[in-house]
Formats: structure tokens, sequence, C-alpha cells
């Protein structure tokens, strides 16, 4: 069975069959936006709503995660995490499983970080597809991540009075199996899916003026350009943009002593690259002074440097760096300036 | 993908798990530079290259990443010079004999000795680049027969500042090596030059095809030294230089380090010219 689906109403039982098995997080709503949070009561979920605040990295890239405890008379390290809790996203955008992989990527390429692997190790990932746009901030059309492409262990799909499963893994077929309200996918579902994606085609249209390629040739070429300039003068450095994005994992290092002050504990935080003193070094120099040089860099981190390293854009178009700027730095409008730009600022 | 049973074996280790440091030895070079001598945990060689560094843990004050100043030839400790500049290295600086750091790495790439057998050398060290480059030198006259004529072009602000002024002597003292300082600006004791350190560099005699020029220093020298090293046409992979960052994680993570495309930690802090001009705009060092 590669298919399956759940009545609707069928659904919040599922829900609470999830619960028993692993720690279960879900979208709620929160004011006038959303968040992923530990589900109490299954009623609370929600499945349509604009990406939530922070990404699920929360959950498996924490910021504020024991690294180590130590104590200093006698002198011993240990790991801090012994046991690491199996755990389970659900309703996640394919735009935020695409900044899952951007992390795999990342945390898998030597040296490994087992910090991040464990917790991958225990994620099981229900992800939903968009059949509309979330708003107008989202570019995850022109990034290749408004349909699903592998990342997680079930796949949901709205098909109306139904959702039909996508089974991609052997965790995800555990989470159905047995259940006699999940029924095996027939042919007249595969063609109600079939017609969601091509409907969907109409809707979905790519938000840069250019496609990919052209997008990483205009940032090989106009690393000077006044774009940067331009982005820079807006930007007020608050680092919003680079917390609520999906594929950012800078990290600062940082120990806490306990009240017997010979115990205490080492934790990696999320830092950004947008703070003024993230790339200086202790005789003063800094590589990154200006605001435009920071920005610059963290679009450099998603259009180009990864892709020249692991063959991968890190922007997953999931909009929240736009939605969450307070000087209103698009980026898909910054991108398609650059791309309007002529010639070469090398 | 990787093979998950490789995987699994990898997740029961942390590399951000220090080994035990004990200080063996510690003394004031100048008023700010302070040397230690630290002995792992079992006398373990830290099994290091020339020009690489190890992150130094003072529980409590996190961690830094710092040079090593001695050669992978000197076996059984290590050696690190420490400017006190902030609040780990004052707490650093506070720390003697028998006292106890936590000491990852090495991490990155050193000099790359194994292409400059057979090379002449042209080392110039500027201010702290000398800490380095002590790695290097040590390594040098360790494994002479290895290597050609040697020549050392040492710069700093003020004699005060003349870090390893007794192991100077003595490198001055062997056949091999020709060495030559100079300071920005001298007092009543200072017999030797007065000038910055690019005016020694047109009065080096040098084969260009068959010397390397290794460079340390603050990057407003690279910018220049570089230009004269190239002036005497030394090709740009033979030119050789160490760049400063101030790494969290020493494992190409935490994106502190990173110069554009580059995690200095991992691809660096060696790098050649030939890669360093590739940068387009956040390497200082870069020759103006």
């Amino acid at each position: 069975m590669k298919y399956a689906t759940i009545k609707k109403e069928d659904l919040n039982r599922w829900l609470q069959h999830l619960q028993k098995r692993a720690r279960l997080y879900a979208p709620k709503k929160k004011e006038n936006l959303f968040i992923f949070r530990p589900v109490k009561d299954v009623n609370e979920i929600t499945l349509k709503y604009i990406p939530t605040i922070l990404p699920p990295k929360k959950y498996y890239f924490p910021q504020k995660e024991k690294l180590l405890k130590f104590t200093l008379k006698p002198f011993k390290t240990a790991k801090a995490i012994k046991e690491f809790e199996e755990y389970i996203l659900f309703a996640v955008h394919t735009c935020d499983i695409a900044g899952i992989q951007c992390m795999d990527v990342v945390f898998r390429d030597s040296p490994e970080d087992p910090n991040y692997l464990n917790r991958k190790d225990k994620m099981t990932i229900i992800g939903i597809e968009c059949l509309e746009y979330c708003d107008k901030f989202a570019n995850c059309t022109s990034m290749g991540n408004h349909v699903p492409r592998g990342g997680y262990d079930l796949m949901m799909v709205d098909l109306g009075e139904k959702f039909i499963l996508h089974i991609n893994s052997e965790k995800g077929e555990k989470l159905i199996h047995g259940l006699d309200y999940i029924k095996e996918a027939d042919e007249k579902d595969m063609l109600s899916l079939e017609r969601a994606r091509e409907a969907k085609k109409k809707v979905f249209k790519e938000e840069f003026n250019a496609s990919l390629p052209v997008v990483y040739e205009a940032f090989d070429k106009r690393f000077n350009s006044d774009v940067w300039k331009d982005v820079g003068r807006r930007c007020v450095a608050c680092g919003n943009c680079t917390t609520v994005c999906p594929t950012c994992y800078c990290f600062d290092v940082m120990d806490e002593m306990g009240l017997s002050f010979n115990e205490g504990m080492r934790y990696r935080i999320w830092n950004s690259c947008q703070m003024d003193d993230f790339a200086k070094v202790a005789g003063g120099e800094d590589f990154r002074k200006g605001r435009d040089t920071r920005q610059r860099h963290r679009y450099y981190r998603k259009f180009k440097y990864p892709v020249d390293k692991f063959n991968r854009y890190f922007c997953t178009g999931c909009g929240r760096c736009t939605r969450a700027c307070m000087a209103e730095i698009n980026l898909v409008e910054t991108v398609n300036a650059l791309l309007a730009e002529k010639g070469e600022q090398k | 993908m990787i093979d998950r049973e490789i995987l699994l074996e990898k997740m029961k280790t942390s590399p951000y798990k220090p080994m035990r440091g004990k200080i063996m030895e510690s003394r004031m070079l100048t008023e700010k530079e302070k040397f230690f001598r630290i002995e792992l945990e079992g006398k373990i060689n830290l099994g290091h290259e020339p020009g690489q560094f190890v992150m130094v843990s003072i529980f409590g004050y996190a961690e830094a990443p710092i040079s090593i100043c001695s050669s992978p030839t000197d076996k059984g400790y290590f050696d690190l010079t420490v400017r006190n500049v902030g609040v780990f290295t004052d707490k650093l600086h506070k720390l003697g004999r028998g006292d106890i750091v936590g000491i990852r790495g090495p991490f990155g790439k050193g000099f790359p000795v194994d292409r400059m057998f057979g090379y002449d050398l042209v080392i110039v060290a500027g201010g702290l680049g000398i800490v380095p480059l002590r790695s290097l030198i040590r390594y040098v006259t360790y494994n002479k027969n290895d290597f050609g004529h040697v020549q050392i072009l040492i710069g700093c602000k003020t004699p005060k500042e003349f870090l390893f002024q007794e192991e100077t002597k003595e490198w001055m003292k062997r056949a091999e090596i020709k060495l030559n300082c100079t300071v920005d600006k001298a007092d009543p004791e200072w017999k030797g030059n007065v000038g910055l350190i690019t005016t020694l560099i047109p009065g080096v005699d040098i084969f260009p095809a068959r010397t390397y020029g290794v460079v340390v220093g603050p990057p407003i020298m690279y910018r220049f030294v570089i230009r004269e090293l190239l002036n005497k046409n030394i090709p740009e992979h033979q030119i050789i230089v160490s760049l400063e960052r101030r790494m969290r994680c020493g494992l190409g993570k935490c994106g502190h380090c990173q110069v554009e495309g580059l995690y200095i930690c991992q691809s660096g802090p060696v790098f050649d010219y030939s890669q360093l001009k590739n940068f387009k705009g956040e390497c200082h060092e870069k020759a103006a």
C-alpha cells in the first residue's frame, strides 16, 4: 500500500492514536499567526495555516541546546543528553520539509554533528501539501518546494472529504498500520490526487523573474551590486530574518555555571550573522562590518555558497524572512532587483 | 545518504567533548603575551600539522581558537602563546602551572610542509604572526635537511613586543637561516632596522620558482606583503597565508569563521594566494 486515505471525520481519532505513539508537535493558532506546539488537545490543531512564526527547526536544532556537562574539580566532561525522545512533526509544509533536508546535508557533512543526528533519528515527519498559496510572501514555486520531493514519512493531501496519504517510509507505514479507518487508496482517489495537482499548476507560478540557474548566475556576477547597498541601508540588523529561517543554523557556544560554581553546562545557542560582532576577531578586525555586507552574506548563504558546496539552494521559499522583516526587506523583490541589474559587478 | 551503521557509531561520540590539558609551564613573554606549555592526558601527542589550531576551553568562560606555536616534532606537549585581549584571554592569563584547560582539535589545514620540501622559504611574520609561524620554523629547523635556504623576516610595533627573543637569537646562529627584524618604532636600546616589514622584502635574494613565501600577520600587512612577494615573481600558489577568524565550533558549522563560501576552520586557516584572490570582498587579507 503506497497510498492510503482517511476521512476527515476520522482525523482526530488518528491524531489521538499518534499522540500515544510519540510526542506530537503540530501547528496551532496564536493570535493572528501560527506556531508549532506540543499537542495537548487534538482539537487545537489547525491544518490551514501560513508558515509558523518559527519553523519546526526549534525541535531538531533547539534555540538553546545542551552540548556538554562539566565539573571543574575534579576536571570531568560528559555528553549532556543521554536519551533523545521519539517525536512526530505533524502537518509540516513542503517548504519546511525542504528546510529539514538542507539541515540534514549540513549536519551530516563530515565532521558530523551528533546532537542533530540523534534528534533527526527520532523524528517522524507527517507533511501536508499546500493546494493554494499561504500568502503573497512565499516563493516556494521558484524554489521547487511547492510540491513534495521526499524527506517525509507520510504526506497528506486534502481531497475534499478525505485526505490521501502518501506512505514514504516504514516509519510512516507503522503509524497507519492496523487502523480500520485508514483504507488503501483506490483508482478514484488517485485520479482526484492527479486532478488536485493539475489544478495546482494553475495557481502556483514562479515568483522570481527567471529560473534558478539564472538567479544563481546573477548572484555569481553581482557580488558588488547596488542592490546590497540598498538592502543594507534599510536593514536594522535585528536578526529576525535568520531566526525564522528554516535553513539558518549559525550558533554560539556558551557556558552556564551551577550554584556550586563547580559544575555547569555548555550550551549552543542560535546566533545570527546579522549581529554586528558576528565576524569580529580578537584583534578587532570585523570582516563583515556593514549591514549591507551582512545582508549580502545571508542571501549568498541561500543562493550561492550552498549551491557550490551541496548543489542545493538553502532558500526554501517559505517567505518567513520577508514576513518577519521590520524594514520590509522583501526576498522576492531583492532577487528580482538583482536579476534586473545589467552586466557584472564582481 | 551515508551508511546508517557508520552514522550510528558517530552519534555515540561528541566532537564537542574536550580532552584534558594540563599546563606544565607558563611565563609572560611580553607585557601582553603569555606562553603556555600543555600536556594532554597520558602525555599523548596532539599530532598536529604546523599552522593548525586548537579550541581551548576554560569551563565557565566558553572556548576560543588558539594557534599552536610548537612543532609536531616537539613530543609529549604542545605550546600556545596568547595575547590578553578580552574576557577569555584574561582568564587564561590568570592560569598557570598545574591548572587544567579543555582542548579540542587540532583543527583545519596547516602549512603545506609536504609541498614545501626542497624549496627555499621566505617567512614573513608581523606582530602575533610569529606565533603560528614558530610551529613552522621549529618544524623546519628540526627537518633542516629537507628544506633549502630559510629567510625569516620579523616585524613588530616596538622592541617591547618582540616575541621569542631568546629563541630568535638561536635561530640566527644557524647557518641555513637568515633572519632580519624590524620595528615600527624603536627605543634607545634597539639596534636593528626601523620601518615597516615591507621595507625588508626588496632586499631578500630569492630564486622565485623554487621559493615559498609564508606570511602571517594582521590583515593590513598581508595586502602589502603579498604585493611585494608577487613583485618578486613568486608564483601565486607558493605564497602561503594564514587567516585569523573567531571560530566557535571548529567543525565547519557555527558560521562565525565563514569567508564567502568557505569555513576557515575546515578549509583553512592556511591558504595559498591563488585561493585567496578568488575571494570577492570579504577577505581583508587580499592584496591591495
